[in-house]
């Protein structure tokens, strides 16, 4: 039986309230107003007073408008027949496709038992140098993009879909530019990918509370897919929207905010969401890679900060290249061990490298006199962020880390670069050029590839091998010009 | 038959509202009727008519007029043996047990017994009849896996409880009757091998507390020589996301030189703990040739659990610590991160709508924090043995700035601060423990006047490195630069370690003196370079020795010829004093 009430008490920001017995905490009700109907959620009961979340915002909502309690909660159907399709934030179809109706399940499962997890230890080559060899991405691994407005995220999250190979690829847009949001339809279409796709699309234009239903309706159907065995990729953009959302409503209700108006369960509430990544014994996984825009290009913003704390690890996406120092993946070292024995340490000796040369470009700025390791560090430095930093850069992981020895070969002499003698011995390429030719050797191509390093994502360099230097040719005496 | 109930008036997240009539207690548990299930809650506020209880559950669903029944006990524990190896919910629900039943979720209102009740252990009596005994007094023995485990006298029991009668040794399970006693009154209790304590109440049947000295060695060089914990002590291990805080607490669960280890996952990934989880069984304990497991607990309540429970999973931890600690063991807790612990405070403060302080964490915070840390310690028993506490908890501070209230707290308590820092992990100095920022109260294993240049060369290494950033290289002295490629050697060569490499990650207390009485020796060295390139050029391949030697196995053939070596550079550079023999 549903309980119609027909009074609304209060209304303040995106919640009403209504005098009603007999409610439960987390039900779904039907607002009817002159504007249509829209759906709410019960957010909190005191003394017989209900609030509920109106998802369409209350603009126009009447006093006397209609409240129909459902009994029930947020809830979409799960079929295969999802599939291809496009819903908005409530679940409503937007690509005039049928509304499904069939095998209902709750948006907000439990958590999976801890004991039932086990331990990732399937890498997912994306052919992104900074990802496969510096912060592989492994299946079931929670990864955001921590990037700013204008910075090219969305093609970023489009490309790593369509590299990695998912059963299912699920995309959940909450303030999605609606441009943005055609550019995903339109890559996912252009890879054929569509038909094994589901979207759940909330854009600028809609309604902001609607948005606070997307995480959840798009890993409850990831769940599902993944417990029928299949390997999902849940796309997540932006969850700084999704924070803010949530902020709203807080502040309506005026909870006491923790941290620039945020509030104190930000941290759980974005947790509860990205722990859904898991890889299920005997079944499938959900892999989610989220977008988290960081408002004023500042890591310690409350979003990205509680994000960072939760994910595992994160893509510092910034002047068109996935920054070496912001990014992290945290399981690389349960896959890195069984790619190549190399993989560990010309990871971390790169990078140990690379942080000099950021220092030596500072001293560069203060106009100090180089060193000739400066000039080595510079050498190596403008290499790396060529070859292997540029997202046009589209290599396999084992030619990247050939690429990765070429540099270093180029750079340095052997002694200099603090990576282990056996190594060195198996992996560093046969030069027969003294360091002086090697230097200029390497600081021409420096001028000659000054030229491409425009636009990160050049759509046509992403199949074809973007390192210029030979490194299928492991004998090759030094690193080659450009052609 | 459930006497006192209560009648839910308002619903906010995981706080109920409750009208009650009989008596109820502060802190005490009560239970949410939700259908077919009991949903666990504790009274955390007294008002009138009215109580305010956190659940430990998911709230959806449950509707006003849905009734609560008080349970008239604090939230407890059970303790005794089958505690090592498990691994177990914030309420000590055992996890593998419950996916055994539920399969890959987590319902909620499903609470399981923490130890096996079916179970015989082999017990030996060590009382007799007539004896007198006191609370936390030995009735007798059960062999837990490495350990002798002892069966106490619950430590609320009365003192001077006369021994009515005892069993034979043999095999009982958890609830057969061992003994049974006559209290001052002529009452008789029940003595059986495990007991409920509640976890809010520190166990104190001990004749007193000593001080912390001996070091508890983790072979994390950086921590043992430079910012040493000892056995009983407390330290934090603060460091912004990313920055390594629990990869080091999963190196030091793996090598600290404790007997029992519990791993309080408290708020964080749950991908963390499956990693111990699944590792530690496979792992052997070099010290007893056993798996890891067997002198482990986890206690696991990660970020997406509810977060009640959360705030009460540090007190199991610490709870159960202490339990073993009776035994005259030395336990050491972890607890990865106070921060979530303090957030689930903050969380339940916001909707008892209390007064915020800093960053809307209650005012009652700092004296949280500080009573935790205070059940860490080492004690004198009263059968004159010694048993410890050590606690080392991360803290997850916003925005990486360690000016916040939970890393404040903490300093104000602690006796050794790990401070991690994002300028190391981002240049992959790892482990990531700030050389200059971080201290330690306690004695570490090198003598203080070796200590004493270390320091020196670090601080003056990183004055140089900053004046270089100034002044450029060729501003500083060329002496000046050397000490700077120093202070860079000890760095890479003995601050750093790899953690993952099976040697390197663990290096004991008599390897690491061996090895700093080389490095001060290197260091002690006034060096005499033609130019700047030659002296960096010889600190580099130095650097190269002094890594491949840490990846040698202790006292191995490679570890030897690598040593002569590296004294056979020095000596082309100076003199190093003789090998020992
Ligand atoms: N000792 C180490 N050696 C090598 N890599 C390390 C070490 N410590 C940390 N790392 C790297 O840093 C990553 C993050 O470390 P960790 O998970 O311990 O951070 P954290 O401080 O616990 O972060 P959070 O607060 O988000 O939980 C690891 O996944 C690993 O890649
Ligand atoms: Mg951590």
């Amino acid at each position: 039986m549903n309980k119609i009430y027909r009074r609304i008490h209060q209304v303040s920001g995106n919640v009403i309230s209504v005098f009603a017995k007999g409610v439960t905490y987390g039900e779904l009700a039907v607002v009817s107003s002159r504007r249509g109907k829209s759906l709410a959620e019960v957010i909190r009961i005191e003394n017989g007073l209900v609030h509920l979340q109106v998802f369409a915002g209350t603009i126009d909502i009447s006093t006397h408008d209609k409240v129909k309690f459902t009994g029930k909660e947020m809830r979409i159907a799960f079929s295969d027949n999802l599939l291809g399709r496009i819903f908005n934030g409530s679940g409503a179809p937007l690509d005039h496709g049928p509304v499904l109706h069939d095998d209902l399940i709750e948006i907000k499962t439990p958590t999976v038992n801890p004991a039932k997890r086990f331990v990732p230890n399937k890498m997912i080559r994306t052919g992104i140098p900074m990802i496969d060899l510096f912060n592989t991405l492994v299946v079931s691994q929670k990864l955001p993009i921590f990037s700013v407005a204008g910075e090219p995220y969305n093609q970023l999250l489009a490309r790593i879909a369509m590299q990695a190979d998912a059963d299912v690829i699920i995309l959940g847009t909450m303030g999605l530019k609606h441009d943005d949001y055609l550019f995903f339809k339109h890559e996912i279409e252009n890879g054929g990918a569509m038909t094994r796709s589901v979207f759940f699309v909330h854009t600028a234009a809609d309604p902001m509370v609607e948005c606070l239903m997307v995480p959840d309706i798009s890993l409850a159907v990831a769940e599902r897919f993944a417990l029928a065995g299949k390997t999902v990729l849940v796309l997540l953009t932006d969850m700084t929207n999704f924070a803010d959302a949530m902020k709203e409503t807080a502040i309506t209700m005026e909870r006491v905010p923790s941290n620039r108006g945020y509030p104190g369960d930000l941290y759980s509430q974005l947790a509860s969401r990205y722990e859904k990544a898991v890889d299920f014994e005997g079944a499938g996984s959900v892999t989610i890679l989220a977008v988290t825009t960081m408002p004023g290009d500042d890591v310690t913003h409350p979003v990205p900060d509680n994000t960072g704390y939760i994910t595992e690890g994160q893509l510092y996406l910034h002047g068109g290249r996935i920054d070496p120092f912001g990014s992290l993946s945290r399981l690389k070292q349960l896959v890195n061990k069984n790619t190549r024995q190399d993989h560990r340490e010309v990871m971390d000796g790169l990078i140990r490298l690379f942080a000099g040369y950021r220092q030596t470009l500072e001293k560069q700025a203060m106009g100090f006199k180089l060193s000739s390791w400066d000039q080595k560090l510079l050498t190596f430095g403008d290499l790396f962020e060529k070859k292997l930093m540029a997202l046009s850069v589209n290599l396999p992981l084992e030619q990247a880390l050939d690429c990765g020895w070429e540099i270093l070969a180029a750079s340095f002499d052997r002694t200099e670069v603090g990576l282990r003698s056996d190594l060195i011995e198996a992996f560093w390429p046969n030069t027969g050029v003294s360091a002086g030719e090697e230097i200029s050797n390497a600081s021409s191509i420096r001028s000659a590839s000054n030229s491409d390093n425009k636009s990160p994502l050049l759509r046509t360099s992403w199949n074809k091998p973007g390192c210029d230097v030979e490194v299928d040719a492991p004998e090759r005496t030094t690193v080659a010009a450009d052609e | 038959m459930v006497e006192n109930t209560g009648l839910i008036t308002g619903i906010n997240g995981n706080m109920i509202t409750v009208q009650f009539n009989g008596a109820v207690h502060q802190n005490e548990v009560g239970f949410a009727v939700l259908g077919e299930d009991r949903l666990k809650a504790e009274v955390i506020r007294v008002n009138g008519n009215d109580v305010q209880m956190q659940v430990f559950e998911e709230t959806r669903g449950l509707a006003e007029d849905d009734i609560v029944e008080f349970s008239n006990r604090l939230l407890s524990v059970e303790l005794g043996p089958g505690l090592l190896g498990q691994i177990y919910d914030g309420l000590q629900n055992p996890l593998p047990v419950l996916a055994e039943s539920q399969g890959f979720f987590l319902k909620k209102g499903a609470y399981l017994k923490a130890l096996d009740h079916e179970r015989k252990w082999p017990f030996t009596p060590a009382i007799s009849t007539g004896d007198r005994v006191n609370p936390g007094d030995c009735l007798g023995h059960v062999q837990e896996g490495i350990f002798d485990h002892k069966i106490m006298v619950p430590f609320d029991f009365d003192h001077g409880l006369r021994v009515e009668t005892i069993v034979p040794a043999g095999s009982y399970t958890l609830t057969d009757r061992l003994a049974v006693a006559i209290n001052a009154k002529g009452d008789a209790v029940n003595l059986t091998m495990s007991f409920e304590w509640p976890v809010k109440i520190p166990i104190t049947c001990y004749k007193e507390r000593l001080l912390p000295q001996e070091p508890m060695i983790t072979g994390t060089r950086v921590i043992d020589t430079f910012f040493p914990v000892a056995r009983g002590g407390t330290y934090c291990i603060p460091g912004p996301f990313g920055a390594g805080k629990t990869v080091v607490q999963q190196i030091t669960s793996r090598y600290a030189q404790v007997d029992v280890v519990i791993v309080a996952a408290c708020g964080e990934r749950a991908g963390e703990v499956v990693e111990t989880m699944r590792e530690f069984p496979k792992l052997k304990d070099p010290k007893t040739g056993k798996s890891l497991m067997e002198r482990t607990v986890i206690i696991c309540n990660t970020s997406s659990m509810p977060v009640a429970a959360r705030e009460a999973s540090v007190y199991t931890a610490v709870t159960i610590a202490e339990y073993y600690r009776q035994m005259g063991l030395d336990v050491l807790l972890l607890a990865d991160s106070t921060s979530r612990w303090a957030q689930a405070m903050r969380e339940m403060s916001g909707l008892l709508e209390e007064i915020p302080g800093e960053e809307a964490f209650p005012a009652y915070l700092e004296s949280r924090i500080a009573r935790f840390y205070e059940r860490a310690g080492l004690v004198l028993l009263n059968d004159g043995e010694t048993g410890s506490v050590t606690i080392g908890g991360t803290v997850s501070p916003a925005g990486g700035n360690f000016e916040e209230p939970v890393t404040q707290s903490s300093l104000k308590v602690v006796g050794a601060f790990h401070g991690l820092s994002r300028e190391r992990s981002d240049a992959r100095r790892f482990p990531s423990i700030h050389p200059l920022e971080s201290w330690s109260k306690y004695k570490s294993i090198i003598d203080s006047e070796h200590l004493g240049i270390t320091r020196d060369i670090l601080l003056r290494g990183d004055e140089i490195r900053q004046m270089m950033t100034v002044v450029g290289e060729e501003g500083v002295t060329p002496m000046d630069f050397v000490i700077y490629l120093k202070s860079e050697l000890l760095d890479s060569v003995y601050l750093q370690q790899n953690s993952f490499d099976p040697v390197d990650a663990f290096c004991s207390a008599e390897r690491q003196s061996y090895v700093f009485t080389v490095l001060v020796d290197i260091l002690k060295n006034p060096f005499d370079f033609s130019d700047r390139d030659a002296a960096r050029e010889f600190f580099n391949s130095l650097r190269q020795k002094l890594i491949d030697w840490n990846y040698s196995e202790w006292k191995s053939v490679a570890f030897d010829s690598l040593e002569n070596n590296i004294r056979a550079m020095m000596n082309l550079q100076g003199k190093v004093s003789e090998r020992p023999k």
